[in-house]
Order: structure tokens, then sequence, then C-alpha cells
């Protein structure tokens, strides 16, 4: 056997072993996929436009918080940056898989970056942690793994949400604010976490009623990052008295 | 092209922005300002803490039990047996008393 057939072994093997770690996280995405995608449908958008949302932006929550601005008719750069601050975790995720991937060529890291999830983040600093090498291939096996269904079903969701009759009956105007709050509860482990949500909550009903939709969602968000930021947990005098 | 395919599109260069700017400035600092890091840890809860407060004030009884159903399934349970339960309880509800 060629040493270069050996390679593409490995690799094939990898990449497997990649997509297997990639299909809990598939299954479940799958309902929140559809979801987007009939949500989608209900706020304006066309099947083309949802599918184009899922494979370019790629972030659950995110395109969650795009649809339920949109459904607002806010100025589209509100609806930009409110995707943005969403996403804007990545920037930790980032620093600290750059870590471990810098051993790859420039366009494939490049590529690596663009499917940076939180499931994605958490697998691959989890084995770079462990002392494992974190392969090109096992990257996007696991990747790709997810890409791919999260993508197709998004699209098959907008195309079915065009036939659903009453949006209201099956609750569909209200999902998202129970799925925003599944995800707010999903933080509760954060320093000053309680605090930030009631400061952030109080200071987004306050604006709502004052300055008026869609500036709540930044003024809120403002107030309560505001807070954790001066009030940083004390880490590191514990770990040096 | 469309607006909405517009927005999309800006929306992605920015998260991309994100997903690859971590690495390219915070790398070249020693440590992140632990203000700065803790605001950074901040800002998802906070963003859709203001989704969900002003939604939940204007919404009826139905809503609200359906919001508290899902706060305590998220102490024991995942995301996906939180929204299907919290979601069935919502569409029930719409449906008896809606």
């Amino acid at each position: 056997m060629s040493a270069e057939a050996i390679g593409e072994t490995t690799n094939a093997r990898e990449f497997w072993a990649g997509a297997r770690v990639g299909i809990p996280v598939v299954v479940a995405s799958a309902p929140f996929a559809f979801l987007f995608g009939i949500i989608a449908i209900d706020n304006g958008f066309s099947v083309a436009e949802a599918t184009l949302m899922s494979a370019s932006v790629y972030g659950g929550a995110s395109q969650m918080v795009g649809l339920e601005l949109f459904g607002h008719h806010i100025a589209p750069w509100l609806v930009v940056m409110s995707i943005f601050a969403v996403n804007f975790r990545h920037v930790l995720y980032s620093a600290a898989l750059g870590r471990h991937i810098s051993h790859w060529p420039i366009p494939q890291q490049a590529l690596g970056f663009f499917l940076l999830t939180d499931p994605q983040y958490a697998e691959a600093e989890r084995k770079g942690e462990a002392g494992q090498t974190v392969s090109f291939a096992w990257y996007m096996g696991m990747g790709l793994a997810i890409y791919v269904p999260w993508v197709i079903e998004s699209g098959l969701g907008a195309f079915f949400g065009n036939l659903v009759p009453d949006p209201h009956s099956i609750g569909l105007d209200f999902l998202l604010p129970i799925y925003f709050l599944g995800l707010v509860m999903s933080f509760r482990k954060r320093a000053n976490w309680l605090p930030v949500v009631a400061i952030s909550a109080v200071a987004a009903i306050l604006a709502v009623n004052t300055v008026g939709s869609p500036w709540h969602v930044t003024i809120g968000a403002a107030c309560g990052v505001a807070f954790a930021a001066m009030f940083p947990p004390r880490v590191r005098e514990e770990i040096e008295p | 092209m469309s607006a909405t395919a517009w927005i999309i599109l800006w929306a992605a260069v920015l998260t991309y922005l994100t997903r690859v700017g971590g690495h390219l400035m915070l790398s070249r600092f020693e440590h992140v300002h632990s203000r700065v890091e803790a605001g950074l840890n901040a800002v998802p809860a906070a963003v859709l803490t203001t989704l969900v407060a002003p939604a939940a004030m204007t919404a009826g009884p139905v809503e609200w039990t359906a919001l508290v159903v899902a706060a305590l399934m998220s102490l024991r349970f995942g995301m996906l047996p939180l929204f299907l339960v919290a979601g069935a309880v919502l569409i029930v509800g719409r449906q008896m008393f809606g």
C-alpha cells in the first residue's frame, strides 16, 4: 500500500468518525430546522430565501431572531445587527478553536471557521483539550453531517410552511418566544446570569413601551451586558490566593 | 435581488466575521480583559431575553402557562423535550381556550 493510499484511508476513517459525532446534533436540530422553514414562510420569506439563510448564516438561534424581527417590519440594518449580536459569541469559540487548527492550510481554516457552531466548537475543544489532533477530515465529517441536513430540512420546512392554513391555531406566532426562553435558560450556569437576564428583561420592557420596537433589543441587551462587564466573576483570585 | 436576500447575505457576512474574527483578533492578545470576556459571555442571554420579555408581557394566560412549563422543563431536560412539551401546551391551550 502506498503512503498516499494509507493517508486516504485515515482521512476517510477520520471523516466518518467526525460524522458519527455529528449525528446526535442532527437529530436534535432537525425539528428546529423544519420550524425555521415554516416560520420563515409565515414571516414573508420565500422558500429560496429561507434555504439561503440556513445555507449562508448557518446559526439556528440567530436565524430565528432574524425572522422574529423581520416579522415586525424593522429597518434592515437593525435586523442584520441583531443577528450579528446573537452570533457574537462565536468570537470566543473562534479564538479557542484557532489554537487546535492552526496546523491546517489557510483555505482549510477559512472553511472550518464557516462551519463553527456551538456543538462543533464543543466537540473540537473537547478533542483538542484531550490532546488529540483535530484533523481537517474529522472536523469536516462532523460539520457537513450537521450542515447538509440543516439546509435541506429548512428548505423542506419552508416548502411545507406554504401549506399551513391557520398559523395562529398551531401556535406559530408564539413558538419563538418559547424557543428563546429555552435558550436563555440554557445559559443559566454562566456568571451573573440572573441579574443579566433580569436587567435585560426590565430594560427591554421599559424600552418597548417608551422608545419603541426594535430598540428594546439593543437597549435591553446593552444594559445586561454592561452589568456583566461591571461585575466580572473573580475567578483569578481564587486560583491565585 | 430582494431586500430580504440582502439582509440574509449581510447577516451571513457579519456572522462569518464573528467565526473567523475571534481567531484573527483575540489570538494576538495574551489574554482577554476579564470585563470584556464577562461582557461577551453575557451577550447571548441578554439579547435573547429582550425577545422573550416584551412578548411575554403582551401575551395571555395560555402563553404564560407555556413559558412557565418551558422554564420548569429547562431545569431537568434538554432543548428538544422542553420545546416539544411547551409547544404542545401552547397548541392544546389555544385549541381549548383560544
